[in-house]
Order: C-alpha cells, then structure tokens, then sequence
C-alpha cells in the first residue's frame, strides 16, 4: 500500500472549547490532517469465526478504518505504538480521555467485535471527541464474518461523515481496465477491487480487447466496450453471474457508453460512416433515441445526477471542447473555453462540477469546472492524465496517469487539487470507475 | 511459401531481411518491428520480411503480402488529428484500388489507428474517421462498397512502441487488411 500524503490536507481548528464541535472542514484550505487514535476494536466474546478470532478481526478492523481515514488526507492516524494499553469493552464505552490527550489524538474511533449464535459479527463502531470528552457518533454493523471488511469501511464512513459533513465513500468499489504486456502487444483485462484495493479479483480474460467500465446505479452491473469478434461495441457485465451481453443491434462501432441515474437507459456513442453521434438506448423497451447530429465527432455523455441534462465533447467547434444539452438532445451549449482541448467529462455525482481531460502543451490534466463552464481549475498535471471518475461523494476523483514508457495506473486526487495518490493495483491500469456507496 | 527457403540458414534470412529493410518505403514500416520482441528474435524475420522480399513467386496472389508487395506498402499515414488523406496517401490507395480490380473476390477491411496522444474515446471516433477516409477514397475508385468493412482501434493497437513523434506519425493510420477467406 502506499499511503504517501504529497501535500497535507484540511481541516477546523483544534477543538479545545466545549462549544465548538469537533469538525474537518474539507474546505477550509491547506491545514493539517486531524490526529486520530484507531486502537484494535476489543473482542466482544472470545469466539471464533469463519473470519479468524473476534480478537483478529478487531484488529484488522482498526487497520482498514485508519487505512481509510488516512487516504483521505484529512485525517492522520496515530501510530499504535504510541498507545500501550490494549483497550477493552470498559475503555471503549468509557475511554480514558486525559490519556488519548496525552498522545495529542484529537478524536478517537474504537468499538467492539462479537460473534453471533449465526456465525456472523456484530461490529460496535464508536467515535469521540478527545478534548471534549463527548461522543461524536456511534453504530452497529451486523453482518457475515466474511464481511467484516464492509462493516470496517462504513465505520470509516461514519466516522467521515460525522467530522466532515460530507457523506463517505470508503464503502465502495472501483472497476478499472488492468494492463500488461508493451503498447504493441497491451492485454487488457477488467478488474474490480475494493475502494482500498482489497478483494481484487480480474472479471475478463484479456482474449478481447476491453475499455471504459462504468458502473450503473445499482452496482450489479458494468457497461463497457468490448471488440469480441472483431466487432467493436456496448456490453453489458453482471456482476453476480458473470453473464455478458452485447447491448442492442448495431452494424457500426458503439462505444463510450454510461448509465443514466435511474438506470433505465444508457447513453454511448455510435460511429456511423465516419460521423459519431450520441444515443441513448432504453434497456427495457430496446429502443434507440438519437441525441446529436451533424458532421462532427460527439462523445463521452455523462448525465448529471438529477438524470435532467448530459455533459459531453465535441469538435464541432474545430477541437475538443465541452457542451451539456437537455437529457432529450435539446439545447446543446458549449461551457468549456479554456487553452487547449477538453475531453471526457464526467458530471459529480453531487451535481455540483464536471471533472474533464485538458490537453494542451503536450501535457494532459484533469481538471473541474462548474456545469455553466464557471470556476475552471486544473487539479493534475502528467504525461498523460485522463480518465477522471467520480468517488460516491464527488470529493475525490480517480484519474489514469500514464508515463512516456507506455506504464499507466491509478491515482485519486482532492477536489482542492490536493492528497494526488498512486492506487496500487496488481499490474498496470486504466479507465478506472468508482462504484455508488454500496447499500 | 517458405518451401523456397530451407537451405538458406537462418542468420543468411536474418541478413537478408535486414538488407532488404531500409528499401522498403515508411508506408509499411508498421510490421511489428522483430528488434522489439526479444522474446521471438528469430520467428518474425523467417516469417514474413524474408518471403515478401524473396521475389513474387513465393507470395500467394491476393493475400495481404501479395498486397505490401504489389502497392508498395498497406498502410497510409495521417497527420495529427487529420483524417485527411495527403497526396502520398492518395498515391498508395490508387494502388490498392488497382490491386483490388486485379484480385475482384478479395475483401477487405480499413483499419484506422490513432497515436496515443489523444483521450481514449475521441481516439475511437478519430480512428473510424481515417477507416472510412481510406475506405471512401477506394470507392470513389470504383471499388464495390460490399467488399470494403471499417473498423476503428482508436489508439489501442499502435504499430511502433515509442514516445516521441517519430512514433506518433507511424501509428496515425489506415491500414487495408486482406480478410480472410
């Protein structure tokens, strides 16, 4: 794992006062991240499970809660040798305050793990606020041993969500396209990983050349494009069957796809003679709507949350530039103005800015702008970035960097354009997509 | 084909493949490069350079060597972020317009390949841009459209590894790939 922070991050002033709340604001500007204690979550009985002892779970528990909070740069967990005290049922309903204040932790996340009579877990999520010696927010995960993790990463969530005010996003996934081998001879393989990199398992063999995976809303399903059989078009993947299906009967090359917000349609692109233009496709009733015309090349459709417009390029123009119609077609604009060509928007799942490709200078960045084109701001810089996805929350954005010898992986950056991170991955990546908070 | 062949050891076909490199034209340079693939030195110059270059009777009328041989080269070349076909291009697919009048029951299929710099799904659409340029031009050389597919790689499949521009202008391209019968 690497967890090296490039630059620090954000977050209110210590909360010394009683009546100041304990809060990150991930807005305020460059601050430090929040000192944090993560102790071992304490063994509520001293069963074992399918899963290890609730002792080891408990531990493991901690470090996927600290790995997560640290990732997202505005937290920086304590080292656990700075505590010796192992803590137990007692500390974690009542913990020894002046002595986590010792250690400068500011808040504190503990809690429990119990077996069941069903063979499964009950993890007890507890967060405090050190200095003012008040619980910030607790919860309980039930859930199969084998989801202990789950249960780890929606503690995290809640402990997020709490100190920020942003809702989390560390219960969730990431599908991405895995690369091997040189440009000439590049094996491309869908994967998909927990958010933290866990449970990577590979979905395709790389007999078929794939790209661009994208979740839909419900997460049980991928859409992306596949060139089996020599026939370049929209699939879909579910994820529970393994089952793959071509979307709809085209003869041309369809690509570029996405869901809508309810699910219900997908809209791609479809090259046509030379001309690519934009359609929607109904799953359910199989009919094809076309959303753009004329000569030029139109692509990469992203809806906006609300499912009410689509963001997408263009040259119409003369390059690559940025415009958002209504969800039918109508009244196409372009929002993008800046140097260089934009590409590949994506619209936040907040609603609130459009993540794009800038190219310009013989670099690539990814970059944000509000949905009217306003507040235009670079956030990386590389060789190659392109690509951005959304995290659940619309707060990070994952992004694909390639370097001159043709490597590429993953890395998420801060809205603020801070904490840019490598995404480890067992070979090289790209086309990388984050799932929807997992219910 | 390589029939013709086997008394010749295989340094002599190495030596003679790389002999025979530097004449032919930049138009179909985008055969893998044998010096790239360590993993297979010797497999790529026996199979393909050293029989193209061994003279017209070792090559099989309509295949895609028979092509390479008989237009000088199966591939032409755009500019960045250009579909349009330059005079040098035009020149090559007048020779695969005669080479398809001479082989009337050879299909074909126009590949378009983009260098990478570009976004991955604009490069797809770029790439079915420069498929169809080629594919057009054919027609208008009367060449029946039923024997003529297009298909865009965008920059997924480029010719020569490299970084630099040398690279990039020898993977913006249309290939005519002779289908398979």
């Amino acid at each position: 794992m690497r967890l090296i922070l490039f630059t620090a991050a954000l977050f209110a002033a210590p909360a010394f006062a009683q009546s100041a709340p304990l809060r990150v604001d991930i807005n305020a500007g460059l601050m430090q991240p929040m000192p944090i204690a993560v102790p071992a979550f304490a063994p509520g009985n001293g069963a074992s499970t399918e899963a290890g002892t609730t002792t080891q779970i408990g531990e493991r528990a901690a470090q996927v809660i600290a790995n997560d909070l640290k990732s997202s740069g505005l937290f920086r967990p304590l080292d656990p040798a700075a505590y010796t005290t192992t803590v137990g049922i007692d500390d974690v309903l009542k913990p020894d305050f002046p002595a986590w204040r010792t250690i400068a932790a500011q808040a504190l996340v503990t809690g429990t793990v119990t077996s069941n009579p069903d063979g499964g877990i009950t993890l007890a999520c507890y967060a405090y606020d050190v200095f003012a010696g008040a619980e910030i927010a607790r919860q309980g995960f039930v859930t199969t041993a084998a989801g202990w993790r789950r249960a780890a990463h929606k503690c995290a969530d809640l402990v997020y969500s709490r100190l920020t005010g942003e809702s989390g996003y560390f219960d969730s996934r990431i599908v991405y396209v895995s690369e091997t081998g040189t440009r000439t001879k590049r094996i491309k393989r869908l994967a998909i990983m927990d958010q933290d990199g866990a449970g990577h398992r590979f979905l395709t063999s790389g007999q078929n050349l794939v790209l661009t995976p994208r979740f839909a809303p419900g997460q049980q399903t991928i859409t992306y494009m596949s060139f089996e059989n020599n026939r370049p078009r929209v699939w879909i993947y579910t994820l529970g069957s393994g089952r793959q299906e071509a979307v709809g009967q085209f003869s041309a090359m369809t690509f570029a796809p996405r869901f809508s917000p309810d699910g219900q349609n997908l809209v791609f692109s479809m090259a046509v003679g030379g001309n690519t233009d934009i359609y929607r496709f109904n799953l359910a009733t199989r009919s094809t709507t076309r959303l753009t015309s004329g000569p030029g090349i139109d692509t990469s459709p992203s809806y906006s949350p609300d499912g009410t417009k689509i963001v997408f390029e263009s040259d119409r123009g003369g390059s690559q530039q940025l415009y958002v119609m209504n969800a039918d077609g109508s009244g196409q604009s372009r929002i993008s103005f800046g140097e260089g060509r934009s590409a590949s928007p994506v619209w936040s799942p907040r609603g609130d800015y459009i993540a794009f490709t800038r190219m310009g200078g013989g670099r690539f960045g990814v970059g944000v702008m509000r949905p009217d084109g306003s507040g235009e701001r670079l956030l990386t810089n590389g060789f190659q970035d392109e690509s951005p996805a959304w995290s659940p929350n619309g707060r990070v954005i994952l992004f694909a960097r390639g370097d001159r010898s043709g490597r590429s992986g993953l890395w998420s950056v801060d809205i603020s354009g801070l904490n840019e991170r490598r995404i480890a991955t067992p070979l090289d990546a790209s086309d990388p997509a984050w799932s929807p908070l997992l219910p | 084909m390589t029939r013709h062949l086997p008394k010749l050891p295989l340094l002599a076909l190495v030596l003679l493949a790389a002999a025979c490199a530097p004449k032919k034209p930049p138009a179909t340079m985008e055969a893998p490069p044998a010096s790239a693939r360590p993993e297979t030195p010797a497999a790529a110059p026996i199979d393909r350079p050293a029989t193209v270059e061994t003279g017209a009777s070792s090559i099989v009328p309509g295949s895609q060597d028979d092509l390479r041989a008989q237009a000088g080269g199966d591939t032409v070349l755009f500019a960045y972020d250009s579909y349009e076909l330059d005079g040098e291009a035009r020149a090559t697919l007048l020779k695969h317009a005669t080479w398809l009048r001479a082989n009337p029951n050879v299909r074909v299929t126009l590949e378009g390949h983009c260098d990478e710099r570009g976004t991955r799904e604009y490069n797809l659409a770029l790439g079915d841009r420069r498929a169809n340029s080629a594919k057009n031009f054919l027609a208008t050389q009367g060449i029946d459209v039923a024997r003529l597919s297009t298909i865009s790689y965008g920059k997924e499949k480029p010719a020569v590894d490299g970084a630099d521009e040398a690279a990039y202008a020898r993977n913006r391209r249309a290939v005519t790939m002779v289908m398979s019968r």
